[in-house]
C-alpha cells in the first residue's frame, strides 16, 4: 500500500489538501490536529520552540530525529499532556487545552512510550479500559462496547489471549495489547510514542503493519515517533524530521530520506538507495572514520 | 461493527460467514472472561462478609461472659437482662461494631492510597497520616480538655496537615512516591514523639486514654462515637468503591490516564480527601491502630488475584480488627492489651510474608 503514496507534496503546506487525496478511506469531516508557533518547556528548559505543524488528516505521519531532539516532547504537546509554554495546539480548530479532557479522549488517542502494566489484569480488561472516555460515572457496559473491544482484539490477534494476565505476556504481545486498548478508544487521531522500541524486527513489522491496517480500514490519522529511519520511511506517508526542537524538513519519505537531510538531522553520512521491490528509500549509514588526534 | 464492515468491504465480501462466526466466538470469550472476573469478585466479597459476621458474633457474644444469640437479639431490641446487659450493650457489642467500622475505614483508605500511589508502602499509617490525626487529637484532648465532635475536627486537620506536607514534598504531578514515603515515615516518627511528649507533660490518670493515642485501643468506645464514625464510613467507603474503577485507569500511569480522559490530579485530590477523612475519623475515636491500613489492601489484592477491591479490603480490615481485639482482650487471662499491640505483633510476620511472596511472583514472571 505504500506504493500508492504520493511522493510530491509541498513541504510548506503538508495539509489535508496536499496529501489527503490518495488511497485511504478518509471521512470528509476528518478530525484535524495542528500546532501554531508552539513552544514546549520542562520547567525553564525550552525543548521545542516556535514550531508550526499541520498533521495530514487520514495519513500516517512519523516524527524522526536524533535522541533528545524533542520528538516525544512534541507528541506530549500535541496530546495536551504538556501544556504549551507559548503558542497553541488545535484539535478540530479548537485550542486543545480548552476542551473537556474526556471530549479530547474521544477524538485523540495516545499510547505513551512505556505504559505501566497493572498487576493481575487480563488482556480483555486492559482493552476494555480503552472504552473509558466513552463512559460516564454510571453508564453500563453496552453491546457496542463489546463489539468495539472484540474488533480491537481481532485486529491485534489477541482473542486467544483475552483471559491471560497482561504482565505474563511477551514484549511483542504486550505491545499489541496496548495498541488494542488504543484501538478500543476508537479515536480518529492516534498518537504513538515509539511503539516499536524494545521489539525485535519481526514484532516491529507486526506493530507497524497493524498501524497501516488501521489507517487503511478506518482512515485513522496516525502520528508516531519512530527512531528507526528505515522503518519510518517504509511505513509512513509523511515524515517530519526534527533536530534540536525544530522541524528541519517534512515531506513524503522519498523527498526527506536523502543524504543531505540525514546529514543535517542525524549528523551522519549515509547513502540512500531505492528498494527494488517497493520503491521505498533505504538508508545505508557509512562507517564513521575515527579521528585519532 | 457494521461501520467496520463497510470500511473493509474486501474482508466482508470474501468470507462473511466465518467472520460473523469468529465475532460470535470473540464475544463469547470476552463474556467468559468478564464472568470469571465478576464471579471471583462476588465469591470473595461473600466469603469475607461471612467471615466478618462470624467474627462479629464471636466478639460480641463470646467474651468472659457468654451470651446466647437469642439473648443478644433481645437486648438489642430493648430487653434488659441483669448482668448480661451491661457487658453486652456497653462493652462487647460497641467494641464489635467499632472494630468493623474502624477496620473498614483504615483498610479502605489504605487500599485506595496504595492503589493510587502504585506502592504497597504508601498507606496512610506508614505515611504518618494516622499519627497526624493522633497528635492533633491528643493535643486537643489532653491539653485543651476537648471531647466529641471538635476532637474529630482537629484530628482531621492534623491528618490534612500531614497529607499536604507529604504531597508538597512529592512535588507537582505527585510522581515522586518514593520521596513522599520517606518524608511520611520521618513525619510519623516526629509525630509519634509529639504524642509521647504531650502524654508525659499531662496528668493522664487512665492508662487506657494514653494507650488510645499511642497504639490504638477500643477500650473506651461510646455509642455516640460509633454514630459519628458510622456516618463517615457509610459515605466514604461507597464513594471510594465508586472511584476504584477510575483508579484502575490511573494505575496505567498518569500519561495514559490523561490520554483516556481522566484528570489525574483531580481524581488524586478526591481520593486523598476521602482517605484523610476516613483515616482521621477512625483515628480520632480509636487511635492509630497499627498495620490495618497497611496490610488489608495487599491481603485483599492477593485474594482478588492482583486487583484492587475496596469492599474486599474493607472486609479484610474489619475481620482483622475484630480478631485482634478479641485476642487482645482474652488471650492472656486477666490482662487486656490494646488492640494496636496485637495488630502490630501480627502485622510484622504478614508483612514479611507479603514481601517474600511479592518477590517470588515477580521472579516467576520475569
Amino acid at each position: 500500500m505504500t506504493a500508492t503514496v504520493p511522493t510530491t507534496s509541498g513541504p510548506a503546506t503538508p495539509g489535508p489538501t496536499a496529501t489527503g487525496a490518495a488511497d485511504s478511506a478518509r471521512p470528509a469531516d476528518a478530525t484535524t490536529l495542528s500546532a501554531e508557533s508552539l513552544s514546549l518547556a520542562y520547567d525553564k528548559r525550552v525543548v521545542v520552540e516556535g514550531l508550526d505543524l499541520t498533521v495530514p488528516s487520514g495519513r500516517v505521519t512519523a516524527i524522526v530525529g536524533p535522541n533528545g531532539c524533542g520528538k516525544s516532547t512534541l507528541l506530549r504537546g500535541l496530546s495536551r499532556l504538556l501544556p504549551p509554554a507559548s503558542g497553541r495546539v488545535l484539535l478540530d480548530g479548537q485550542v486543545i487545552g480548552d476542551l473537556p479532557t474526556k471530549e479530547v479522549a474521544r477524538r485523540l488517542g495516545l499510547l505513551p512510550q512505556q505504559p505501566i502494566v497493572p498487576e493481575g489484569i487480563t488482556v480483555a480488561e486492559l482493552v476494555e479500559r480503552g472504552r473509558h472516555p466513552h463512559h460516564g460515572l454510571f453508564r453500563q457496559w453496552s453491546r457496542e462496547d463489546e463489539d468495539v473491544v472484540a474488533d480491537a482484539l481481532e485486529a491485534t490477534e489477541l482473542v486467544d489471549l483475552a483471559g491471560v494476565a497482561v504482565d505474563s505476556l511477551s514484549g511483542g504481545q504486550r505491545q499489541r495489547a496496548w495498541i488494542a486498548m488504543a484501538l478500543a478508544q476508537r479515536t480518529p487521531v492516534l498518537l504513538l510514542d515509539e511503539p516499536t522500541s524494545f521489539l525485535d524486527i519481526a514484532h516491529q513489522i507486526d506493530v507497524l503493519e497493524l498501524v497501516r491496517d488501521l489507517n487503511a480500514r478506518e482512515g485513522t490519522t496516525v502520528v508516531m515517533v519512530l527512531h528507526d529511519l528505515a522503518m519510518a520511511a517504509r511505513y509512513a506517508d509523511h515524515l517530519v524530521a526534527m533536530c534540536e526542537g525544530e522541524i528541519v524538513a517534512q515531506d513524503a519519505p522519498a523527498e526527506i530520506v536523502t543524504p543531505e537531510v540525514i546529514e543535517s538531522v542525524f549528523g551522519i553520512a549515509a547513502s540512500v538507495v531505492t528498494d527494488p521491490t517497493t520503491g521505498d528509500p533505504v538508508v545505508i549509514p557509512h562507517r564513521r572514520k575515527r579521528e585519532l588526534t | 461493527m457494521s461501520a467496520l464492515m463497510a470500511a473493509a468491504p474486501h474482508l466482508a465480501d470474501s468470507a462473511p460467514e466465518p467472520r460473523a462466526a469468529r465475532r460470535a466466538d470473540t464475544i463469547a470469550t470476552l463474556r467468559d472472561v468478564r464472568r470469571r472476573v465478576r464471579r471471583r469478585r462476588v465469591l470473595l466479597v461473600t466469603a469475607l462478609a461471612v467471615l466478618v459476621v462470624a467474627l462479629f458474633l464471636v466478639r460480641a457474644l463470646l467474651g468472659d461472659y457468654r451470651i446466647s444469640f437469642v439473648d443478644g437479639i433481645r437486648m438489642i431490641s430493648g430487653t434488659t437482662i441483669p448482668g448480661a446487659s451491661f457487658i453486652f450493650m456497653e462493652s462487647t457489642l460497641p467494641r464489635a461494631v467499632m472494630s468493623v467500622l474502624a477496620g473498614a475505614a483504615f483498610a479502605s483508605a489504605g487500599a485506595a492510597y496504595q492503589s493510587m500511589l502504585r506502592n504497597p508502602l504508601a498507606s496512610p499509617d506508614v505515611l504518618g497520616i494516622n499519627l497526624g490525626a493522633s497528635a492533633a487529637a491528643v493535643f486537643a484532648v489532653v491539653l485543651l480538655g476537648w471531647s466529641g465532635m471538635p476532637v474529630t475536627a482537629v484530628a482531621f486537620l492534623g491528618a490534612v496537615a500531614v497529607a499536604v506536607t507529604i504531597h508538597g514534598f512529592a512535588g507537582r504531578g505527585g510522581a515522586a512516591t518514593g520521596r513522599m514515603i520517606l518524608v511520611g515515615v520521618g513525619l510519623a516518627a516526629v509525630l509519634s514523639s509529639v504524642v509521647h511528649w504531650v502524654l508525659l507533660r499531662a496528668d493522664v490518670y487512665r492508662a487506657q486514654d494514653a494507650l488510645v493515642w499511642l497504639t490504638g485501643s477500643l477500650g473506651s468506645v461510646t455509642w455516640s462515637e460509633i454514630a459519628r464514625l458510622g456516618a463517615v464510613v457509610a459515605v466514604g467507603v461507597p464513594l471510594l468503591t465508586l472511584v476504584t474503577g477510575r483508579l484502575g485507569v490511573l494505575a496505567l500511569g498518569d500519561d495514559l490516564a490523561s490520554g483516556l480522559g481522566e484528570r489525574a490530579h483531580r481524581l488524586r485530590a478526591l481520593v486523598t480527601t476521602l482517605v484523610v477523612l476516613l483515616t482521621a475519623s477512625a483515628t480520632a475515636v480509636c487511635g492509630p491502630i497499627a498495620f490495618v491500613g497497611f496490610l488489608s489492601g495487599p491481603i485483599a489484592r492477593r485474594l482478588a488475584g492482583g486487583r484492587t477491591s475496596i469492599p474486599a479490603a474493607a472486609l479484610v480490615g474489619a475481620a482483622m480488627v475484630l480478631a485482634a481485639d478479641y485476642v487482645s482482650a482474652y488471650a492472656v487471662p486477666g490482662t487486656a492489651y490494646p488492640v494496636g499491640v496485637v495488630t502490630g505483633l501480627a502485622g510484622a510476620p504478614v508483612l514479611i510474608w507479603l514481601l517474600v511472596a511479592q518477590r517470588r511472583s515477580t521472579q516467576e514472571t520475569a
